[in-house]
C-alpha cells in the first residue's frame, strides 16, 4: 500500500516507525518518504496521528521503534536544529512580547540576517500589528507569528502543523502560495491538516487514520487510483477498501 | 554553547519583564517596604541589626525562587521550550540567560534594599557592604536554580506556588534566623546542615559581625555556590529535548 520513491530524493525517510502516547500506540510502523523540494500535505482526522509524527520528524518525540531518517541524518540529531523548522499546532510564541521582539529572539538564536525578520513579517502579513504585543493578537494572528518564526533564516526542511486553520481563505491562498515559492526555491515543507479540501494544494499527500497511512501518493494518482474526485471521497474510498481487506469493523 | 544565545535569551526575558512593570515594581519594592516594617517593628531593640542582614538574603532567595518556576513553567506548558529545544541553542544557553537576567534584577534589588537599610533605616554591619550585595546575588542565583528545578515537578502555576512554602519555608524555619542553628536539637540541626538557606544566612551574619572577609564566610559561599551549580545541573537534566 505504501509506495516508496528512491530516498535519493527524499527529505525524510520513515520505516516503521512505531510511537507509543500515554500507554496506547499511536503510530504503527508507518512508512513513508516526503520528496526534497515538494510541498507535502498530511492529511487525515484530528486525532489520527499527525502532530505526533510531525513531532518524531523534528526529534521531540520519544519513538519506540523503527527508523527515521531526515536530511540524511537520524531525526533529532543536532546537526538538524538549523536546517529543520517547525511550527507547532498550538502557537509557541512568547504572549508577552510584541510581534518584532518575538521573531527578533529566534533571529538571534538561528544566526539569521537582520533583515530577515522584516521579510517574514511581511510573509504572513502582519506588518501593521509588528509593533503588537503577540498576547493581544487573535489566535489567527498568534498562529502567523509562529509560522513567521519557522521562516526565519534558510531551513531546508519545514515541518507546519496545522498552519492555516482558521485564517481567512485570502491568507489562506496566500500562505499556500508562499509555500511553492519556498519549494520552488528547494526547500522540502511538510504541511498538516485535519481539512481535507487543502489536500488540492499539496504536491504530495500522506493519508492518516488511526495512527496508519492510508496512502502515499500524488493528489492526481490517489484520484485516479480511488477513481473518485475529490480528497474526501478517495479517503472514504481508502477506509472502506482497507476494512474489506481486514475484515475489520471501522471503528468510529 | 554559545555567547550570542545566551545572551538573547537575556535579552529576551528582560524584554518580557520590561512589558510587566508591575511585576518589576513590586520585586524592588516589596524588600524595601518589608525591611523597613522590620527596622520599625524592632526600633529600639538590637534584633533589627543582628536579623536585618541574613534577611537581605532571604527576600532575593524567595523572590527569585517564585518568579522563575512560575516563568519556567510558562516556558513548558506554551510550547515555547519545546521549540526552543528544536532549535539550534544548548540548554546551558537557555539556563545561563535566565541566570543573567534575573542575577541583574537580583543585583539592583539587593543594591536597593542594602542602600535603604544602611544608610536610612541605620543598619548597623560590620563588613564591607558589597560582600552584602555579593551574598544577597548568589542567594537569589540559588533560588532561581531550585525554582527552575522544581518547576519540572509542576504541572500547573497552582502546583509551582505551592513549592515555595514546600521548599523554601522549611529551609527558612532551620536556616538560624529564628533559632540559632546551634541551639536546634541535634536532629533538626542535621537537617539545616544539608540546606542551602543556612549557609547563605550564616555568610550574612557573619558580615554582619565581622569586619574582615575571613574563611567563614568565603567557606559558606563556595558551599553555596555548589548547590547552584548542583541545582543547575539537576534543572538541565529535566529539560528534556524529547518527551513522550
Ligand atoms: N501528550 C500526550 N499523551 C498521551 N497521548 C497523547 C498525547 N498527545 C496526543 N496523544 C494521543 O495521540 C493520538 C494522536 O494525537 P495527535 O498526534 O495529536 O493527532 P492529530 O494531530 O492528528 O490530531 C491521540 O489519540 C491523542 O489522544
Ligand atoms: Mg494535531
Amino acid at each position: 500500500m505504501v509506495k516508496n520513491s528512491e530516498s535519493g530524493g527524499a527529505a525524510v525517510v520513515a520505516r516503521e516507525l512505531r510511537v507509543d502516547r500515554g500507554g496506547r500506540r499511536v503510530l504503527h510502523d508507518v512508512s513513508f518518504t516526503v520528496p526534497s523540494g515538494t510541498v507535502s500535505g498530511l492529511l487525515g482526522p484530528s486525532g489520527c496521528g499527525k502532530s505526533t509524527l510531525m513531532r518524531s520528524v523534528v526529534g521531540v518525540q520519544i519513538v519506540a521503534g523503527g527508523s527515521l531518517e531526515v536530511l540524511g541524518s537520524p531525526a533529532g540529531s543536532a546537526d538538524l536544529r538549523s536546517r529543520v523548522s517547525y511550527v507547532t499546532q498550538a502557537p509557541s510564541v512568547y504572549a508577552d512580547l510584541t510581534v518584532l521582539e518575538n521573531l527578533r529572539y529566534f533571529a538571534a538564536l538561528l544566526g539569521a540576517p537582520r533583515g530577515d525578520v522584516e521579510r517574514v513579517v511581511a510573509e504572513v502579513g502582519l506588518e501593521s500589528h509588528a509593533a503588537l504585543l503577540t498576547g493581544s493578537l487573535s489566535g489567527g494572528q498568534g498562529a502567523r507569528v509562529s509560522l513567521a518564526a519557522a521562516l526565519l533564516g534558510t531551513p531546508e526542511l519545514l515541518v507546519l502543523d496545522e498552519p492555516t486553520v482558521g485564517l481567512d481563505p485570502v491568507l489562506r491562498r496566500d500562505l499556500w502560495a508562499l509555500f511553492h515559492q519556498l519549494a520552488e526555491r528547494g526547500r522540502t515543507l511538510l504541511v498538516s491538516s485535519h481539512v481535507m479540501d487543502e489536500a488540492q494544494r499539496c504536491q504530495r499527500l500522506l493519508l492518516m487514520r488511526d495512527g496508519r497511512i492510508l496512502a502515499d501518493d500524488t493528489p492526481s494518482g490517489l484520484l485516479a487510483r480511488t477513481g473518485t474526485d475529490d480528497v474526501e471521497a478517495a479517503f472514504l474510498s481508502m477506509v472502506d477498501a482497507q476494512s474489506s481487506v481486514t475484515g475489520n469493523e471501522v471503528s468510529a | 554553547m554559545s555567547p550570542r544565545a545566551t545572551l538573547a535569551t537575556t535579552r529576551r526575558v528582560l524584554g518580557q519583564l520590561r512589558h510587566d512593570p508591575r511585576t518589576i515594581a513590586l520585586l524592588l519594592v516589596v524588600p524595601c517596604v518589608l525591611i523597613s516594617l522590620l527596622a520599625w517593628v524592632y526600633d529600639g531593640t538590637p534584633v533589627f541589626d543582628r536579623i536585618g542582614a541574613p534577611l537581605l538574603g532571604v527576600f532575593p532567595f524567595v523572590v527569585m525562587f517564585l518568579v522563575t518556576s512560575v516563568a519556567t513553567l510558562r516556558e513548558r506548558t506554551s510550547g515555547t521550550l519545546e521549540r526552543l529545544l528544536t532549535m539550534p541553542i544548548a540548554k546551558l544557553d537557555f539556563l545561563l540567560g535566565y541566570a543573567l537576567a534575573f542575577g541583574i534584577l537580583a543585583v539592583l534589588q539587593a543594591a536597593l534594599a542594602s542602600s535603604l537599610s544602611l544608610f536610612v533605616l541605620g543598619l548597623d554591619v560590620a563588613g564591607p557592604a558589597w560582600l552584602l550585595v555579593l551574598v544577597a546575588l548568589l542567594d537569589a542565583l540559588l533560588g532561581m536554580a531550585l525554582g527552575l528545578l522544581v518547576s519540572a515537578f509542576a504541572a500547573t502555576e497552582f502546583q509551582a506556588v505551592q513549592f515555595l512554602p514546600a521548599i523554601v519555608l522549611p529551609q527558612f524555619l532551620l536556616c538560624g534566623l529564628l533559632v540559632p542553628r546551634d541551639d536546634l536539637p541535634g536532629f533538626l540541626h542535621g537537617i539545616s546542615s544539608v540546606l542551602p538557606l543556612s549557609y547563605a544566612v550564616d555568610a550574612m551574619s557573619t558580615v554582619t559581625s565581622s569586619s574582615t572577609v575571613g574563611a567563614g564566610v568565603v567557606g559558606d559561599l563556595v558551599v553555596v555556590a555548589g548547590c547552584i551549580v548542583l541545582a543547575l545541573t539537576l534543572g538541565a537534566a529535566t529539560l528534556r529535548r524529547r518527551t513522550p
